[in-house]
């Protein structure tokens, strides 16, 4: 063995590195910088206050989502606070020659999914934005985390920020998955293994056949939630599907550009022999339908199991009793029959195309139940015409469902999608924080399926029930 | 944002004995609507400190008046969640300059110190010792050195050390931040952009 041997993280990172300061974080150079609404307008007044230009503003990409109306979108914004910071973001892109793909635009859309469906993320980049979920983007072999809006300021400046070197850590899961069990529960079942901090401090690379054999919208979704185990990012190695997603998307390469760049994605791999200082098996056929019973998205269980007691799991028991009061649940409760009073499909998580084609799956030939009010949310308009195109529009309409137009919506209720207080959400989100859908709201986190089972059911059902 | 400078501080103590601390928690997203890095410490913790109607929950720390200092002490896993440099801003608006905790997610951390606050990570045991020591007495200080990375309980004298890398140290002692940095190396990021086909 020589010392030679690179992770994939290795790789990209290493090729990245425009300065190594010493007992400190390197200089790290960042190819793709996505902005929204919210956190980029105080990085903007500090580019004024100092009196500094945009040094590469074809590599800054601004798009309208997290505090966006899903109905009316042809209307102004009625909330003023949020019109607001919609018409910093464009007047701040128009300044400095940022593309901006604001509401109405028919590239708009939740960042992390007009990013790859535009052919903006391609393996081996650095890719950052202000938004923790930016690990989506890890999918496609790339290197993409979340920043805070300081760094926002770097990137928009520099076109770098001040990193140290992450320690790196690989999840492997093998097998063949079961009936009704999707990416989200793989995601959602390694979490719950890891737990919310299992990550912290590192960069995680998933492999095995699980994620050889995983769509690019399925490995979003994984990469998606690599934040909520605390890792900076999370990321897979680029293949042939990575590569078929890509090819003829508006941004990405074309031509002699293609092969050139086909050529150098194709050594984007871990080499044999190459250390982690982490490394976790997982075996595919343990894994079931997953859904969340708490406040953390490491509180998550088997859809048929029962919410486990305090004293079988490590950590305080105060947090944990304060988190099932807040849901209104106990210890060994069963989760499946209890009521749901809202359904959210979308998000950066399970905004994509192929999250509406299996919620459809599942609600066709079926009703909406009654009193239950789902908010269905494409990822962004190109998803919302595939939505249209493939006939989900028609099934959706016939079980009773309206759909609504793209943005982050419920995941984080900045808009008007707000659960109510008190209320229950099977959501395909990714946080089920206190409050994150609403003050007082109480969310489940689950899996397209899940939330179309309990959409027509009313209440947590488990999805092999209604599938043939 | 250029910030005061960070050398030492003495202080009571507002402890927070809660894991997983979110940024959520720490300020809900429906309080991220400014286009200004000003007031976000009217919102800090806002649905555990108020009720709906606005009026304070007697129960929360911030609401009790035997609690008071710059510097928060939060339970493991301190900082989760969102990238919401806010989070941050508005623990530093309130008037916190250091959070303690055993544990802090790495978003959180970063966007702290680039507001100019010191998180300070410390052993579990000593965690423990110090929420111990707030509950038998509130009128309790922390002594925090950056020059020696070290925080000490000053009534008993129980002391450890902290970890802080030499770059960012000297950032927080001189109120440097990174934006300086780089705009010292902008030829060659320059340079180096050019190596790069994007």
């Amino acid at each position: 063995m020589s010392f030679d041997q690179k992770t994939l993280f290795d790789k990209v990172w290493d090729a990245h590195v425009v300065r190594k300061i010493e007992d400190g974080p390197d200089v790290f150079f960042i190819d793709r910088h996505f902005i929204h609404e919210v956190t980029s307008p105080v990085a903007f007044l500090g580019l004024e206050s100092r009196g500094i230009d945009v040094i590469f503003p074809e590599h800054t990409f601004a798009t309208a989502d997290h505090n966006t109306p899903t109905i009316n979108q042809h209307l102004p914004v009625q909330d003023p606070l949020s019109a607001n910071q919609l018409k910093a973001l464009e007047q701040n892109s128009a300044k400095y020659g940022i593309s901006h793909w604001g509401l109405g635009n028919p590239k708009n859309g939740i960042v992390h999914v007009v990013g790859p469906e535009n052919g903006i993320t391609l393996p081996g980049m650095t890719i950052v934005c202000g938004d923790s979920h930016t690990s989506t983007h890890g999918a496609f072999g790339a290197i993409a985390f979340g920043i805070g809006t300081s760094e926002v300021e770097m990137v928009l400046s520099s076109q770098c920020i001040m990193q140290p070197k992450p320690k790196k850590m690989r999840i492997n899961v093998n097998g063949t998955l079961g009936k009704a069990v999707t990416p989200k529960d793989v995601t959602l079942y390694i979490i719950s293994k890891l737990t919310t901090a299992g990550a912290t401090g590192y960069f995680v690379e998933y492999a095995g056949d699980v994620f050889e054999k995983m769509s690019m919208e399925g490995r979003m979704t994984v990469c998606n939630m690599s934040i909520e185990m605390g890792a900076r990012g999370g990321m897979i190695a680029p293949d042939q599907i990575t590569f078929d997603y890509i090819k003829g998307r508006e941004m990405a390469p074309k031509g002699d550009a293609w092969v050139s760049s086909l050529a150098n994605w194709k050594s984007l791999k871990t080499d044999e022999g190459a250390k982690f200082d982490k490394e976790y098996y997982f075996v595919a056929s343990d894994i079931e339908p997953m859904i969340t019973y708490g406040t953390n998205p490491g509180m998550g269980m088997g859809i048929s199991q029962l919410i486990p007691k305090a004293s079988d799991l490590s950590g305080g028991t105060a947090t944990y009793d304060k988190s099932l009061a807040y849901m209104g649940f106990d210890e060994e409760d069963r989760m499946i029959g209890k009521k749901v009073d809202y359904v959210f499909i979308g998000s950066c998580t399970n905004g994509r195309i192929e999250d509406f084609r299996a919620f459809a799956s599942v609600i066709k030939g079926r009703k909406k139940a009654d009193h239950v009010t789902a908010w269905i949310v494409p990822g962004s308009h190109i998803v919302e015409e595939q939505i249209k195109a493939e006939g989900i529009l028609d099934i959706l309409t016939e079980a009773g469902f309206l759909l609504r137009q793209p943005g982050c919506s419920a995941c984080l209720a900045m808009n008007d999608d707000k659960v109510p207080p008190g209320k229950y959400a099977v959501s395909t989100s990714n946080r089920n924080f206190e409050g994150r859908q609403g003050p007082g709201s109480r969310t489940m986190l689950a899996s397209p399926l899940v939330a179309a089972a309990a959409a027509v059911t009313g209440y947590v059902t488990d999805p092999r029930e209604l599938i043939q | 944002m250029a910030y005061d400078k960070f050398i030492s501080l003495k202080s009571t103590m507002v402890p927070l004995p809660i894991e997983n601390v979110d940024t959520d928690q720490i300020i809900p997203a429906r309080f991220l609507k400014a286009t200004k890095r000003e007031g976000f410490g009217d919102n800090l913790f806002r649905d555990w400190r108020y009720n709906p109607d606005n009026t304070p929950k007697e129960d929360f720390v911030l609401n009790n008046s035997v609690y008071s200092g710059k510097i928060l002490v939060g339970g493991r896993n301190f900082g989760s969640g969102s990238s919401r440099e806010h989070a941050a801003c508005a623990i530093y608006d309130y008037g916190f300059r250091c959070v303690v905790s055993s544990f802090f997610a790495d978003i959180f951390k970063n966007n702290a110190i680039n507001m100019g606050i010191l998180p300070v990570q410390v052993s579990p045991g000593f965690l423990d010792e110090i929420f111990s020591i707030i509950e038998k007495d509130p009128s309790s200080e922390l002594e925090v050195s950056l020059t020696d990375q070290t925080i000490t309980i000053l009534s008993t004298g129980s002391r450890e050390n902290f970890e802080m890398n030499s770059y960012k140290k000297n950032n927080l002692m001189n109120g440097f931040d990174d934006i300086d940095y780089l705009q010292s190396m902008k030829s060659e990021i320059l340079e180096f952009a050019k190596t790069r086909a994007i």
